[in-house]
């Protein structure tokens, strides 16, 4: 019989895992652990603090549709993730946590960096263990694993007493789990998905409306099969943006607050949905009885809780968008949909995105624009949270299924930098550029030094117009322009880089764009580009909140008022 | 706004009483009694709960447990073919002058009493919760110093087999 410590039998559970890398940061109750991690064989990150180790392991698995992994120490070790684990909670991640814990016999006595954190992610996990009893913490690892990434995945969060993590016990990996109360459904119903088909058939106006779940599911073939097999305009959230070519014909782009015109011009014309794998956010509805109004609405989920949620459903199918895309497309007929596909024809050609070009000054649109001329297929684009997400989210064209990694459900700033980390670590190959606000970008840009001490070839493109740009902008336009706390003196960025011995190179001119990314992405390793844009560029169009889809505001209609 | 009953059966894990206490403030739905106890099988238990709200919070309500991985099942029990039954322990200011004026209400509601002292008497009555609060609004002429209650336990009626429905 091998008896393996508690911290060997970890680290051989997450071998037979799979698991390739982590990233963590040491303290007091995770010693032992970090003793075995010291020669095992999986890669170690080291973050500048807990909450990049949460986002870097969330980026990574985003990038790469394994399950990322995480640890931290007791107590702020722990409260340090919970800002990165209710963000994967958000978008369904599968991460899974490790925290130290204070040892079980001093557990409820406020010890030394003692904290509930079970307790405290109960609600932004979707399952969480303390492992009491050494004899439970290899099973407990199999189920957290599986639990992670199977149904709709989410962050599971596994907290270790320092004395099991000591205790040796013979290791064995179990083979199934045994969960009674956890059975995902896979299949979806065959006279729900023959229903749904037949409602598609017969519509004239039919958008369809695909979130992260068509990433997440792998589906991104088959909803380019259903949408050119029904002839059927495709319009994305936020977090599906990827899942259908933004080139082709058919693309509607983004949907909602700062969405296309034309994409919700469609949903708002539209007489049927067939929502893939989306939850109706608020940021996409809307006003929810205005949503949609004229059309009845297919939704595919894994998640039974989502059907009626926000959004009364007419033909609901529970189940994995990819096994049921392959059961309804051979049951969907070629259907001349020439009016309406005329129609959003004639909307994408009068009401384009667009933006005021001014003089020499650098209009953050334009950058992303010349990015679309230089970036390279397999690029990873990830943001942090603001207006430049929604530009990038706008204006970006070339993005492929897991490549815009982005915070949606949570809108966590500060996600952008280390999000980019474990992005770069999956992906070592494909060039990862980071786009980030000012502020966000400070929010954990401790994290250089990671990125410095591996060489991460990360190129970091900061939005720089010295303010909170999406409050700034919200003032603006619904606070009589009365600025509380957003205009903000940035430090020196570039010396900031150069401190942690990144290249950096500030551009202010329009005119020095292209070069300066060219340059960037031809260096062989981490550099930032510090781009002064203007400060009273906002984002449009725009639904003011608790405003219908068809109500938008456009920088035409404000700069007439202002400055015509 | 409906009053619904719930039968959950639960894990026996740590925690589970938090999981589900917590989903219920966290999504704004409203608990009217809570009662947890063990089954015929150890590793599972079953809570009774009452909770308020319409048909949509109620569809909810019953999909967000379903997702918690220790919750196996979730049952909305029919009202009108249940067996409900919610217990009192009632402590009633009562003096040996008035005890035998306290123990013929008691005993129409098939009460007990398992205490006495000098100046009180504690009630035990088990019923619906109707029974248990016309009993209660009956004694509140004695003086109730002290009520606790349990929440309603409840379960399924078995069918006749016959008239059960066939697939």
């Amino acid at each position: 019989m091998a008896l393996l410590s508690g911290a060997k039998i970890l680290i051989e559970s997450l071998l037979k895992e799979g698991v390739e890398i982590i990233f963590g940061y040491p303290g007091g109750k995770v010693i032992p652990l970090y003793d075995e991690l010291y020669d095992a064989p999986i890669t170690h990150v080291l973050v500048r603090h807990e909450q990049a180790a949460a986002h870097a392991a969330d980026g990574y698995s985003r990038s790469t549709g394994k399950v990322g992994v995480c640890i931290a120490t007791s107590g702020p070790g722990a409260t340090n993730l919970v800002t990165g684990i209710a963000n994967a909670y958000m978008d369904s991640v599968p991460v899974v946590a490790f925290t130290g814990q204070a040892p079980t016999h001093l557990i409820g006595t406020d010890s030394f960096q003692e904290i509930d954190i079970r307790g405290i992610t109960l609600p932004i996990t979707k399952h969480n263990y303390m492992v009491t009893n050494i004899k439970d913490l290899a099973r407990v690892v199999k189920e957290a694993f599986y639990i992670a990434r199977t149904g709709r995945p989410g962050p599971v969060l596994i907290d270790l007493p320092v004395d099991v993590i000591k205790t040796n016990f013979d290791y064995h990996y179990p083979e199934k789990v045994h969960l009674p109360g956890y059975q995902p459904t896979y299949e979806g119903n065959y006279m729900q998905i023959k229903a749904a088909a037949e409602v598609i058939n017969n519509s004239f106006r039919p958008v369809i409306f695909a979130g992260g779940g068509v990433i997440i599911s792998n589906a991104s073939d088959e909803l380019k099969t259903l949408s050119k097999t029904g002839k059927i305009p495709v319009a994305n959230s936020l977090m599906g943006l990827g899942s259908f070519p933004l080139t082709d014909e058919y693309s509607l782009g983004m949907v909602g607050m700062h969405g296309t015109k034309y994409a919700n011009y469609a949903i708002s014309e539209s007489d049927l949905i067939i929502a893939i794998g989306v939850r109706f956010d608020d940021r996409v509805t809307g006003r929810v009885d205005k949503f949609a109004s004229k059309a009845k609405i297919i939704h595919i989920d894994i998640d039974p809780a989502e059907i009626n949620k926000n959004i009364k459903v007419d033909i609901p199918i529970v189940g994995d968008a990819k096994t049921i895309l392959n059961k309804l497309i051979p049951l969907i007929k070629t259907v001349e949909r020439t009016e309406w596909l005329e129609t959003i024809k004639e909307w994408k050609r009068d009401y384009p995105l667009s933006y005021e070009h001014r003089n020499s000054n650098i209009k953050p649109q334009y950058i992303i624009e010349k990015l679309n001329e230089v970036l390279s297929e397999n690029s990873i684009v990830v943001t942090d949270v603001g207006q430049h997400q929604m530009w990038a989210a706008q204006y970006l064209k070339f993005l492929k299924p897991r490549s815009f990694i982005s915070s949606g459900g949570l809108g966590t700033m500060g996600f952008g930098l280390p999000a980019s980390i474990g992005a770069q670590f999956g992906n070592p190959d494909r060039p990862v550029i980071c786009i980030s606000g000012d502020g966000g970008f400070q929010m954990n840009l401790q994290e250089l030094a990671t990125i410095s001490n591996n060489n991460l070839p990360i190129k970091m493109i900061i939005f720089n117009n010295s303010t909170l740009g999406m409050v700034r902008q919200w003032q603006e336009l619904f606070f009589n322009e009365r600025y509380s706390h957003t205009l903000i003196k940035n430090p020196d960025f570039i010396k900031i880089a150069e401190a942690y011995g990144i290249k950096a190179l500030k551009v202010t001119d329009k005119n020095d764009v292209d070069k300066a990314i060219k340059e960037a992405l031809n260096y062989n390793g981490p550099m930032l580009l510090d781009f002064v844009i203007p400060q009273d560029e906002n984002v449009f169009p725009m639904v003011p909140e608790g405003a219908s889809l068809e109500e938008m505001l456009d920088y035409r209609k404000v700069l007439k008022e202002t400055e015509i | 706004m409906m009053k619904h009953i719930l039968s959950v059966t639960v894990s026996n894990q740590p925690a589970v009483l938090a999981r589900i206490s917590g989903l219920f403030s966290r999504r704004n739905f409203n608990i009217l009694s809570l009662n947890v106890g063990e089954t015929e099988k150890p590793e599972f238990s079953r809570m009774t709960i009452v909770v308020e709200g319409d048909d949509h919070t109620l569809e909810q309500v019953k999909k967000q447990l379903y997702k918690l991985i220790d919750v196996i099942k979730v049952t909305e029990l029919n009202q009108a073919n249940m067996v409900e039954r919610d217990m009192a322990l009632i402590k009633v200011n009562c003096n040996k002058n008035m005890r035998t004026q306290l123990i013929q209400v008691v005993n129409v509601f098939r009460g007990k009493i398992v205490d006495l002292s000098p100046e009180t008497v504690t009630v035990e009555v088990t019923g619906d919760e109707s029974k248990i609060n016309a009993l209660i609004e009956l004694l509140k002429d004695f003086g109730i110093k002290e009520v606790v209650r349990t929440g309603i336990v409840a379960l399924d009626r078995e069918l006749p087999s016959t008239t059960k429905v066939k697939n």
